[in-house]
């Protein structure tokens, strides 16, 4: 039964690995939302297929635990869409390659010069408000400050990679007054969610007045629904920076295939498709060709970034602070 | 004895495949890990919530079961159908739906507000057992409900008669029968309570032991620790199994003529209450559900409509498997064995089961059929719950009579059984399709775009901050997780002999 079951799901849904035995193919894994019909996957699949003569496929599912657990058996041959917050524990396996590109078209507001992992866009956490409901906080101090009946919706730091971002800016901001921080907002915020999508679930339903998210979620409202009404609020102390990247697998069959994509990122091509697919600012293309509504989004003046080392070292402080204020 | 052969063949599978994956996970993280201080006080949250969720649920759902299954009214059997969907609904929708009722925003407080009273805060332990209760109370009172079936309408006419304590002499035997294993079930659903306890619960203090597996897996690669803490959740699994299993006492009622029951006690206004209390409460935010989703519903990506089929063949599947493996399971040990299966986190399951298959194929071709699998395993112990008293009270009943008559094997099947136990099967199998159809599941572990199920589409959209498509997809997936539900379900109960 199970077999049968087996060949009969082969049959309806294999029709990806049925490419002709010619054209070579080039693996890819990619986060879930990365390579769905509604994230920048396909069209970045199709301009690249035109220009390679090669047949690319997606596997998504999650990144680095799946990597991890194929090890040097892994099909891939790029991965793409990890976090700067994580990629300590991808680059000490071993299993990526350097990309050997030079790296002066990147546009990033921080210097970047890692030899493996390829930033392809970033955004910075930030809050997002109703304007027409909030006058909005030009500081972390104001949010904090915020009455107590100002709803906020966070992601928990131990499931999802916004949360984990959100701890280590307070942790940025506030140093080892952090748990003080954590303390002063607890009273406003009114649960955590496991992932971003029940958080801005939430916020959008109305259940939230403040929901935490990235400085580029305006941009999807603005362009997508012409809804004026989101902003998001600058903080002078500045934003947590996070940026998405992409890595050539050492153990690759398609050296040259590998080496291909990990140069057509850099593209303008590929760069300008970042933005309105994936709602967040390409990481190697001037501001003046962004799209419009991206243009004009408020762009924080400091920016705050840990590096993949800090980041590792700090993270259990920083999560223990938000644990303990919020478990009061 | 062939039959004994058949099942002690089924509870080898089921153990094998939870079993299997959670060693093969611990063998490759390098054997177990001590729990930390926060992994244990996330245990004592869980198994806290787990227990006062099951309390509540089944001593809400022992009054409604009873005003169902005394009164007939007009759109009672529809009544009892639609009851069912919040057992059905994807987590996140449910949140939602919740919260549009409970919320600082919802329905209660803006009749609250007017009035002067406090706002109601949801968020909080209460809330978690809120969540849990409307999730649960559907199964418990069908669970029930169908204990109550199973006492013969001879039984009341002479209670009725002789003017006997009804309650004493033939209900209170009965719940003794079904209502720990009602518990059981519940506790095991709640133990892996991960989302819903973290929003509902307000954060942190709600942490469950999913989470840490989650966490485990997700972010430190620990692998040791997650299969540590699954090995936890199985011995919490079979700790409640085995002590439902001691408490499940009581006789059977012996057989009577398959009548419909018709009553003359109780009293119609208190049953009336309760049925009414329950449907508002479980309709609410089905309600906002629907509304939320309708205007969504048509515009949906064409995409969406793979991803359906693809959801809707898994639940077949799923149907198809978990019936074939709980027929000869329907015993009390196979009952407890199933257990183990729910009582895993789906995440270690999954991920064993990659493991074991990566040698051999490339684990996204058959990521659809891996989805399936870890479904059946969760589906077995509802579906037990609900075939084995019929399963038990028919082999009582006509077993001899069916020996007496030669009927062995299939004949016996066919002809004892299997009428006897259309009610129940239809259940179950409704059951088993709708919550294979809302699974997320293991697929978002290792899947290939374009063979995604209906869920997962529906958190791609979400993703994608289409929050209006989403809630569409959400609707389009009750309504389908429902329509299955009620086709398997109807289908059990026409002609129906019991």
């Amino acid at each position: 039964m199970k077999t049968t079951l087996i060949t009969v799901a082969g049959l309806l849904f294999g029709t990806a690995a049925l490419a002709d035995g010619h054209t070579p193919v080039l693996t890819v894994y990619a986060p879930d939302y990365f390579g769905s019909e509604w994230g920048p996957g396909p069209s970045i699949e199709a301009a690249f297929e035109e220009r390679c003569g090669c047949d690319l496929q997606y596997q998504t599912g999650d990144l680095l635990p799946r990597l991890l657990l194929e090890g040097a058996r892994t099909e891939a041959d790029v991965a793409i869409g990890f976090n700067s917050d994580i990629t300590k524990q991808a680059r000490d396996s071993g299993m990526f390659a350097p990309h050997g590109l030079d790296l002066s078209p990147l546009t990033l507001p921080i210097d970047w010069n890692d030899d493996t992992f390829l930033p392809f866009n970033y955004g910075h956490t930030a809050f997002i408000y109703d304007n027409t409901k909030l006058d909005g906080f030009d500081s972390f101090e104001a949010l904090l400050n915020a009455p107590d009946d100002v709803r906020i919706v966070i992601q928990d730091p131990r499931s999802s990679i916004s949360g984990l971002a959100l701890v280590l800016w307070v942790q940025a901001v506030y140093g080892d007054e952090a748990e003080a921080a954590w303390l002063r907002l607890a009273p406003k915020i009114v649960t955590v969610t496991q992932g971003w999508s029940e958080s801005y679930g939430l916020f959008t339903d109305g259940e939230a007045d403040v929901v935490l998210s990235y400085t580029t979620s305006p941009a999807y409202h603005i362009i997508a629904e012409e809804d004026l009404t989101k902003s998001a609020a600058i903080f002078e102390e500045g934003h947590y920076f996070m940026v998405e990247l992409a890595a050539k697998l050492a153990t690759t069959d398609q050296p040259e295939l590998a080496d291909e994509f990990m140069a057509f990122i850099l593209t303008e091509e590929f760069q300008t498709m970042i933005p309105t697919t994936n709602w967040s600012f390409p990481a190697a293309l001037p501001v003046d060709q962004w799209p419009e509504g991206f243009q004009d989004l408020p762009m924080p003046e400091t920016v705050l970034f840990y590096d993949e080392n800090e980041a590792a070292a700090l993270r259990d402080t920083a999560i223990e602070a938000w644990r303990s204020a919020l478990s009061q | 004895m062939a039959q004994r052969v058949v099942a002690i063949i089924a509870a080898l599978i089921v153990a094998g495949l939870v079993i299997g994956p959670v060693t093969a996970v611990l063998w490759r993280g390098g054997g177990f890990t001590a729990l930390s201080a926060a992994d244990l006080s996330a245990l004592q949250f869980t198994v806290w919530q787990a227990f006062w969720s099951a309390v509540i649920s089944v001593a809400l759902a022992i009054p409604v079961a009873r005003a169902l299954a005394r009164r007939s009214f007009w759109g009672r059997s529809a009544l009892i159908s639609i009851m069912g969907a919040p057992f059905i609904l994807p987590v996140i929708v449910a949140i939602l739906g919740l919260l549009a009722v409970f919320g600082g925003n919802g329905f209660v407080n803006l009749i609250l507000e007017p009035l002067g009273v406090p706002k109601l805060d949801i968020y909080g332990p209460h809330g978690v057992i809120l969540a849990h209760v409307f999730f649960n109370l559907p199964l418990a009172v069908r669970l029930i409900l169908q204990g109550w079936l199973t006492i013969p309408s001879e039984r009341f006419r002479v209670a009725a008669s002789l003017a006997a304590p009804v309650f004493w002499l033939l209900e209170w035997p009965m719940l003794r029968r079904i209502v720990p294993g009602a518990f059981a079930v519940i506790f095991v659903i709640c133990i892996g309570s991960f989302a819903v306890a973290l929003t509902l619960g307000g954060g942190p203090k709600a942490t469950t032991v999913e989470l840490a597996i989650y966490q485990a897996f997700k972010f430190d690669f620990d692998l040791s620790k997650a299969a540590s803490l699954a090995v936890v959740q199985l011995c919490l699994g079979l700790g409640a199994g085995l002590i439902a299993l001691l408490l499940a006492r009581g006789d059977m009622l012996g057989a009577g003529f398959d009548r419909v029951v018709q009553r003359w006690d109780g009293s119609r206004l208190l049953d009336a209450t309760w049925t009414g209390l329950a449907t508002l409460f479980l309709m609410a935010p089905l309600l906002a559900i629907f509304i939320a989703g309708l205007a969504g519903l048509f515009d949906l990506p064409i995409g969406i409509w793979g991803a359906a089929l693809r959801s809707f063949l898994i639940s077949l599947g799923a149907v198809a498997l978990t019936m074939a493996l709980a027929l000869p399971l329907a015993t009390k040990a196979g009952e407890a064995a199933s257990l183990l299966g729910l009582s895993v986190s789906g995440l270690v399951l999954g991920t064993g089961m990659f493991l074991i298959v990566q040698p051999y194929v490339r684990p996204s071709s058959v990521a659809l059929p891996v989805t399936m699998l870890v479904n059946v395993l969760m589906a077995l112990p509802f579906v037990l719950r609900i075939l084995r008293p019929g399963v038990e009270s028919a082999r009582v009943d006509f077993g001899r009579l069916g020996q007496s008559l030669g009927l062995r094997g299939w004949a016996l099947w066919r002809i004892v059984y299997l009428p006897r136990l259309r009610r129940p099967m239809g259940f179950a199998a409704g059951l088993t399709g709708a919550l294979a159809m809302g699974d997320l599941g293991v697929i978002t572990l290792f899947s290939r775009p374009g063979e995604g199920t209906l869920p997962m589409a529906m958190y791609q959209l979400m993703g994608a901050y289409q929050m209006d498509a989403a809630y569409g997809a959400a609707l389009l997936l009750v309504m389908l997780s429902l329509g299955l539900f009620w086709a398997f379900d109807k289908g059990g109960r026409a002609h129906a002999v019991v």
